[in-house]
């Protein structure tokens, strides 16, 4: 990175980390993406708003993730124009994000797919859910239309559909595969089952009451989300959490990585054919769940973070408890990783099982514990720390081969590194107050929140309206950075190896459908 | 093979039990006798998430641990509707997952028996109605049982199922 940045009017963006923001017109929004790819900046998220009612225009936002900031881009064209140029030329991501855009708000990118992503007909193709002048409180009657997947031909090919509904308890979307007996030479996936209508659902709320719902963005990583969307808040209020309470919050996100990972440790010993290894991981996840609900009230930690800090204090009683629960984890998944390790035919499932090499996850701007696991090095927690990760130092984990095995090992290192983490966050719990009052928002503020949830690096951006309410809020999931490359992924490997590949990427579907 | 084994005996017998019944409830092993009688040793459910935000989803795989031993007790999760005997739903029900849920309710045999589980299935939760949701499972299909909680822990959970063999006494 020896150039500079192009010099556009550039300002500095309220987050929790360095932010960016540069209003741009059409052609300035190429060049500076294009800049941006020579950058090797990665694509983080793609918005659109309706702001006719304050100055006729509609606006599209790019948020792009840097080494050591972030930078977003906003362009509006002029007269209430749809019509924006397409990201797809420099970042293969963006062609599912224009496509959510585009059946959120109406605006239409100029290149790229053009298939509905979140649109499965259950609303008319002429309604826009974001755009402020439509009733959303109207019902639709169904359109139930096939959706043209991309078929492939040739001799003895065939393709298995599945999903919707799948046959465990998982979350809703659709795989089709394209198989030559049992090798897989095409999956697409298409999601937008679980679209909620969170965006729309957040207008009009009150700032501090969004948490509840940023919280429910996706479950499993509802600590992420709520911390994202209040530093969101915090930032446009400027408001500094207090250490205490910015400590505990780094405690509840590194429980919260250690419960999904201890989860999927258990999951793919169990798809590999080693039951044993779920009865052991559940059983170590179980007891973190109860130590959670004794320390915090709650097994998820939902709603746990809140604007201004935590919901409540941790009694000094429990933090022995949650030392020597760190001692006897460490343990007791150090000798589960060595059988792990010595098991030939667990070892025989997961090398070489579904390869994402690591010039694919960088080409393709795979983000968070995938793109760690293909030797990309990128973690928000490590390139750009926020309070209290700024004083915790934490370590970056990588590894080099992309395959099932290597996402496993990701796992175990980044287990004995949160450990570290909520050792050393316990051991020096800052004094003070947990939670603080926040002053009222500014209207027209937009901020950004930033966390490292434990699928890896999401965003939250957030704009403030009159009386303290939401005027928009967007999130983003890094699974939709990371879905696609399952696609390419599984190409090459047999059907039956589908679900121990896809468990060991395990990505969000209720996070991207939003 | 030996680690394994040494492991096995270390970790022991995690099983809990059922819930404890209530005084209006039926003693355990009457419980346990009804589930045997109603439905011949085995409750088979099929699960649909109808756009939850997952949390539900941790909490209904929870209840395979050891700690709950679902499986133990005769209860287990199928992977067709055809095999089921209750529908559990998660989730707001989004319109997107309007036929496919409407379908796997047809798909079942009778008797049938729906529990929606979780706050959104209850009433819509956080998620409410909306374009994109009808807010509640019995919008869309007959409800037996609610669940409630965000998420219901599994506990809860177990003694919804217990309340569907208790409501089918002999």
């Amino acid at each position: 990175m020896t150039r500079e940045l192009p010099r556009q009017e550039t300002s500095r963006l309220p987050s929790n980390v360095k932010a960016t923001h540069r209003s741009v017109d059409a052609a300035q929004w190429l060049q500076c993406a294009q800049d941006m790819h020579n950058h090797r900046a990665m694509l983080l998220a793609l918005w659109g708003t309706d702001d006719r009612d304050r100055d006729g225009r509609f606006r599209v936002f790019a948020a792009f993730l840097l080494s050591d900031q972030v930078v977003v881009l906003e362009h509006a064209p002029i007269g209430g124009e749809t019509d924006y140029p397409s990201l797809t030329r420099w970042f293969p991501v963006a062609d599912r994000l224009q496509r959510a855009v585009f059946d959120l708000l109406g605006m239409a990118a100029d290149l790229g797919d053009t298939r509905p992503w979140l649109r499965h007909g259950g609303w008319p193709e002429h309604f826009f859910p974001l755009r402020r002048d439509v009733d959303t409180a109207e019902r639709h009657p169904l359109v139930s239309r096939p959706y043209p997947f991309v078929a492939v031909s040739g001799d003895g090919v065939h393709e298995i559909a599945v999903g919707p509904i799948h046959a465990g308890t998982i979350e809703p979307g659709q795989f089709r595969f394209s198989a030559v007996g049992e090798k897989v030479l095409r999956l697409e996936t298409r999601f937008g089952f679980a679209h909620k209508g969170i965006a729309k659902r957040f207008e009009g709320q009150r700032l501090h009451d969004g948490h509840h719902l940023a919280a429910r963005i996706s479950g499993d990583s509802t600590v992420a989300y709520a911390w994202a969307y209040c530093a969101a808040l915090e930032s446009i209020t400027a408001t500094a959490v207090p250490e205490r309470a910015a400590a505990l919050r780094a405690l509840a996100l590194e429980r919260e990585r250690l419960a999904n990972h201890l989860g999927d440790l258990g999951g793919l010993g169990n798809d590999a054919g080693l039951a044993f290894g779920l009865v052991q991981f559940s059983s170590l996840k179980e007891q973190l769940l109860r130590l959670n609900e004794e320390a915090f009230g709650q097994r998820y930690l939902f709603d746990y973070v809140v604007p201004g800090g935590v919901v409540a204090e941790l009694d000094a009683r429990l933090i022995p408890a949650l030392l020597d629960e760190a001692s006897r984890l460490e343990q007791r998944v150090g000798g589960l990783r060595t059988i792990y390790e010595n098991h030939a035919g667990v070892q025989d499932r997961f090398r070489d099982a579904g390869v994402l090499s690591p010039a694919l996850a960088k080409a393709h701007g795979a983000l968070g514990l995938v793109a760690r696991a293909s030797g990309v090095a990128q973690d928000l927690r490590v390139d750009m720390p926020w309070p209290p990760y700024d004083r915790l130092q934490a370590r970056m984990m990588l590894a080099a081969s992309g395959d099932v095995a290597a996402r496993v090992q990701l796992r175990f290192d980044e287990i004995t590194e949160s450990l570290r983490l909520c050792r050393s966050l316990l051991e020096s719990l800052p004094p003070g107050p947990h939670l603080v009052t926040l002053p009222a928002a500014a209207p027209g503020r937009l901020g950004l929140g930033l966390i490292e949830g434990w699928r890896g690096p999401l965003l939250v951006a957030l704009e403030s309206a009159a009386d303290d309410r939401v005027r928009r809020c967007h999130a983003h999931d890094p699974s939709w950075q990371n879905w696609p490359l399952i696609d390419y992924a599984i190409i090459g490997n047999i059907v039956p190896d589908f679900p121990l590949i896809n468990k060991s990427f395990n990505l969000a579907y209720s996070g991207i459908d939003g | 093979m030996f680690d394994i084994l040494t492991t096995i005996r270390r970790t022991g017998l995690l099983d809990q039990g059922l819930p404890k019944p209530t005084a209006a409830e039926a003693p355990r092993d009457q419980l346990q006798r009804q589930l045997q009688t109603v439905f011949g040793r085995a409750l088979r459910i099929r699960h649909v998430d109808a756009g939850s935000c997952n949390g539900c989803e941790l909490e209904i795989h929870a209840l395979s641990n050891p700690y709950y031993n679902l499986e133990g007790y005769g209860i287990a999760f199928v992977a067709s509707p055809r095999h089921a005997d209750v529908l559990m739903i998660t989730g707001p029900v989004t319109v997107n997952m309007v036929e496919a849920l409407e379908r796997t309710y047809a798909a079942m045999p009778d008797p049938k028996w729906v529990m929606a589980v979780g706050d959104c299935a209850a009433c819509g939760g956080v998620f409410g109605a909306s374009y994109a949701t009808r807010g509640r499972v019995d919008e869309v299909i007959p409800v037996d049982i609610v669940v409630n909680g965000c998420p219901p822990d599994p506990v809860t959970l177990l003694t919804g199922l217990l309340e569907i063999t208790r409501r089918r006494e002999i």
